[in-house]
């Protein structure tokens, strides 16, 4: 039992640095500004997590699970957060993104796109 | 070899100094000069805190059982140098922006010509009179 | 971080060197969790990570974003810092090697500070007790440096707020409402968590790493969170401008009032162990009141200087918008 929660602790902290590690890689290699984030933003969120999640499962002692838990919560949060904070912030300075959108479109397209039944 | 390994901590502090003093003394900026002044602290801070550390010794909080504890000293005069740190760097940057204010640039040599230009003509007004 | 110490020094964009700086102190920080030094990484990143890279921030926006090329070369500045740096290298050949056991610096305060503190104070957080007990003095000295620099910052940046300018600012940040609206929800359901870790930090930093200083400025960082996503203007109904004041001179009067009462029971300036019958039961309440002093004023100089710059900031926009 010790062995099997010892293997899995190692194996999701191991996952969670190859995560963040290619979202670093993701940073260097993507074109754009938008793209880049992206990256960032969903590879940074799930390596922390999995990272938190094989910590717990390292120390099985209730008041370190208790807030190892919290600060799962609050990543989830606040990590999504952030990025979403970085991309609105790159819009409204209006910062081209690769794609040619004209991004004075993007409020049009968000009413119309509510209705997917109308053709 | 030992003595490599014995020493390479001071040595990476003294590069760290060093790199931080030669920001402050060479740049003109003043933003950056108190940057500059920021690495040079931090860079005393791992100084301190690296004399403090014993091998093979865990965090200065008592737990049952453990006798080799890392020395709290260091930890309690960095605290205190941590933060008088951010009051300082605070008020520079509270002077930085009046400077800003007053002059119309944060840059040195920008601000010692004009104190320079109102010297020359403060004179040229004394010989008028 | 020697690397990014370089950056820093190559980089001519003022808000990339300002990121570098902020990872900078992070990197320090965890580095100091490799010292076993936590209370100090504690400190590191909630102050150098934090608090320090916001307030260049604000500074960077009101004063311009790019660096002006050097009009004098470097060569002298290099040779100044190559000499210092040779001398030092040099004087370090006699120093202890790092982490050894025998070095003096462990052996003549410091092992009864480590054995003798569960007796004498009863904390188990050694740097605690140190700090808050056997070093007293000095810890108010650092509290009085804190106030001071924000009564120096309130005299630099201070604005007198004109009620016709505060209305026409409340009405940007209410139609910004729609704008910001994910960042602003999200944020008004993490506020009061933070706060209550602020709490737990503060009184906690008996057994474990923490203390007034962190636990304080986590409080600000609250309250400055606040205020940039719902302007300043909001921000100051909930904190008033006076009552932020008197509470951080009221957190250096705690901490003096704590000494002053010792002396009134007989002992010497901040002797806890006056306070009450149990010598170690004074201790604990010395540091307990001595604590609260300290994160009440950090929380509210902390508070002040980032109102203050806010404030001037808003100020000169609105200075810059009347005379175009």
């Amino acid at each position: 039992m010790e062995f099997i929660l010892s293997l899995l602790s190692g194996f999701f902290l191991l996952f969670g640095s190859f995560l963040c590690l290619s979202g670093g890689v993701g940073i260097l290699r993507f074109p754009d500004f938008y793209t880049r984030m992206h990256a960032v933003g969903v590879t940074d969120t799930l390596a922390a997590a999995m990272i938190l999640i094989g910590l717990m499962l390292q120390n099985p002692d209730t008041l370190v699970i208790i807030k190892l838990m919290f600060i799962l919560l609050m990543t989830l949060f606040i990590s999504p957060a952030a990025s979403h904070a970085l991309g609105q912030a790159a819009v409204l300075n209006n910062l081209p993104p690769l794609v040619d959108l004209n991004i004075k479109d993007l409020d049009n397209s968000t009413a119309s796109g509510d209705k997917p039944s109308k053709s | 070899m030992t003595m490599i390994l014995g020493l390479y901590n001071y040595w990476i502090v003294i590069v760290l100094m060093m790199i931080g003093f030669y920001i402050i003394i060479s740049h003109g900026h003043l933003i950056k000069k108190i940057i500059g002044l920021n690495i040079f602290q931090t860079s005393v801070f791992i100084f301190y805190i690296s004399v403090g550390k014993v091998e093979g010794a865990t965090a200065p909080i008592w737990q049952e059982g453990i006798l080799l504890y890392s020395n709290p000293l260091p930890h309690v005069l960095i605290l205190t140098a941590i933060v008088v740190g951010i009051a300082t760097t605070a008020l520079g940057l509270a002077l930085i922006v009046r400077i800003k204010e007053a002059y119309g640039s944060v840059d040195e040599d920008e601000i010692q010509s004009m104190d320079n230009q109102d010297v020359i003509s403060q004179e040229k007004e004394h010989q008028q009179c | 971080m020697v690397g990014i110490a370089l950056a820093v020094n190559q980089i001519k964009d003022m808000f990339a060197v300002v990121m570098l700086a902020g990872i900078y102190g992070l990197v320090s920080a965890s580095f100091f969790v490799a010292m076993d030094a936590v209370d100090v990484a504690f400190t590191e990143a909630s102050v150098g990570a934090g608090i320090s890279t916001l307030l260049m921030l604000t500074t960077v926006a009101m004063t311009g974003r790019t660096e002006h090329e050097a009009s004098h070369k470097p060569l002298l500045a290099l040779l100044v810092v190559t000499i210092t740096g040779g001398l030092l290298i040099y004087g370090t050949f006699d120093m202890p090697y790092f982490g050894s056991a025998d070095a003096p610096v462990h052996n003549h305060v410091a092992p009864r500070y480590i054995f003798d503190s569960m007796k004498e104070i009863g904390v188990p957080n050694m740097v605690t007790s140190v700090l808050a007990s056997y070093r007293g003095f000095d810890t108010f000295g650092e509290v009085t440096v804190i106030f001071t620099a924000g009564i120096g910052v309130l005299a630099l940046l201070s604005v007198v707020r004109r009620p016709k300018t505060d209305a026409a600012v409340e009405a940007i940040n209410d139609s910004m409402h729609e704008k910001h609206l994910i960042l602003r929800v999200v944020i008004k359901t993490m506020i009061p968590f933070i706060l209550l870790y602020a709490f737990y930090v503060q009184f906690h930093g008996d057994y474990g790493p923490g203390g007034g200083f962190q636990a304080g400025v986590i409080f600000a960082a609250a309250i400055i969170m606040y205020a940039l996503l719902f302007g300043l203007s909001a921000a100051r109904r909930v904190i008033t401008q006076p009552v932020v004041q008197l509470l951080s001179a009221i957190g250096v009067l705690l901490y003096g009032s704590v000494g002053f009462v010792s002396m009134l029971n007989g002992g010497s300036f901040l002797d806890y162990s006056v306070l009450s019958a149990d010598p170690i039961a004074g201790q604990h309440l010395g540091i307990l009141l001595i604590e609260l002093g300290v994160g009440l004023t950090v929380a509210s100089v902390m508070i002040i200087i980032f109102f203050s710059f806010s404030a001037r900031s808003e100020y000169q926009q609105a200075n810059k918008g009347e005379s175009l």
